[in-house]
């Protein structure tokens, strides 16, 4: 635990906040469902081609999977999240208490308030999903996590751990109009890359992330492609 | 603030201050298995049961665990037995300061599911370091207790 002085903290365990809804076009993902009820639950990961599971099952361990919630996850939209980087890859939403219902992706890139989230929104939009994650040892925190999508027919490449908060790319140029051939792929890999802005921490260099981000995105691709 | 904890079965009404973490909580009723590790999240040690779900009691504060049911080790002894000593057999502890979290994911591991492969015994305690041994002698104990069990 940290050393930190917490003046007013609200509790929000007794809300009925800790569940998963589904109906027949979304989940409904409550603030304090824990990263081990999105690991567990059938659903979203009969949904996500078992993408979920694979985003969160090397995240310390289980005890604490059984307690870190989604909220705090995305609440916090800390760079090494691999839950921020997954959900991104969604068709997805999330609902504030005082800001009402906006897109993950724009709620990702908008600065820390006191506002609380209530929920996460996952419509059933039609899609493939496959996550990955480079770390250095399991459990410990991604040097880069690489999660790739095509819902609606449209590609989506969301990278966390760079070491910044999660990114999304989309083809702008449409470079795998065509589908997904071993050249497009390749060409796919490379531009996001070129793309993704990286750093240097102790878990990696910039120059070995960006690398990463290329295989990644190549494996992702090939194992959304259905090989 | 005031909490009431059903520690091991035993209700127990306590006046704990805010900031009092679970961890401290338990130890001061007598439960000194739980022990205090990397207070990182990270190693394990001071798992325990909440409402049967193994938790880091590191992290979490008492207050959260107001109405609900907390067990140690000591409140286990009867289902850990069985396979403690197929771990011991392997020599697969050797300072024995992760003994306890250990023992206590594995039980829940076994309740979850009873018969796993040794990937998702690899996979369930990922979250249980151990600074003396390679885990191959903790992995072997399990194996040995599951292959008794089942013959």
């Amino acid at each position: 635990m940290a050393d930190k002085n917490v003046n007013n903290a609200i509790d929000l365990s007794d809300l009925g906040l800790d569940t998963i809804t589904e109906t027949e076009t979304e989940f409904s993902i409550g603030a304090m469902v824990t990263l081990r009820q999105l690991e567990l639950h059938e659903g979203l990961n009969t949904y996500t081609q078992n993408a979920i599971r694979q985003a969160v099952c090397d995240i310390v361990g289980v005890q604490f999977r059984n307690m870190a919630t989604v909220g705090g996850s995305i609440f916090g939209r800390f760079g090494f999240s691999d839950v921020l980087t997954m959900f991104l890859t969604l068709d997805c939403d999330v609902e504030l208490f005082q800001g009402g219902i906006v897109s993950l992706e724009q709620f990702s890139q908008m600065k820390p308030d006191n506002d609380i989230l209530v929920r996460i929104i996952v419509k059933k939009t039609p899609g493939q999903f496959v996550y990955d994650s480079m770390r250095n040892t399991r459990t410990d925190f991604p040097v880069i996590a690489c999660g790739v999508s095509c819902v609606n027919e449209e590609y989506r490449f969301s990278i966390g751990a760079r070491p910044g908060k999660a990114l999304l790319l989309r083809d702008e140029e449409h470079i795998l109009k065509d589908g997904l051939t071993e050249n497009n792929i390749r060409n796919m890999s490379k531009w996001v890359a070129a793309h993704t802005p990286t750093d240097s921490n102790l878990r990696g260099s910039a120059k070995y992330r960006t690398h990463l981000i290329d295989v990644f995105v190549q494996r992702n691709l090939i194992q959304l492609r259905g090989e | 603030m005031e909490i009431q904890i059903t520690l091991n079965g035993k209700i127990i009404k306590d006046h704990v201050e805010p900031d009092c973490l679970l961890i401290d909580w338990v130890r001061k009723h007598g439960c000194y298995s739980v022990k205090r590790g990397c207070e990182t999240s990270n190693c394990g040690l001071c798992t325990v049961f909440m409402d049967g779900k193994p938790v880091l009691s590191c992290s979490m504060l008492a207050a959260r665990a107001n109405g609900h049911n907390v067990q140690t080790l000591e409140g286990l002894q009867e289902e850990a037995k069985d396979f403690v000593a197929f771990i011991a057999d392997q020599g697969a502890d050797q300072c024995g300061f992760c003994n306890p979290g250990f023992v206590m994911n594995t039980i829940s591991l076994l309740r979850e599911n009873p018969n796993p492969t040794d990937d998702e015994i690899r996979a369930y305690l990922a979250g249980n370091l151990c600074r003396c041994s390679g885990y191959e002698g903790q992995l072997r104990g399990i194996r040995n207790y599951l292959n008794h069990k089942n013959k």
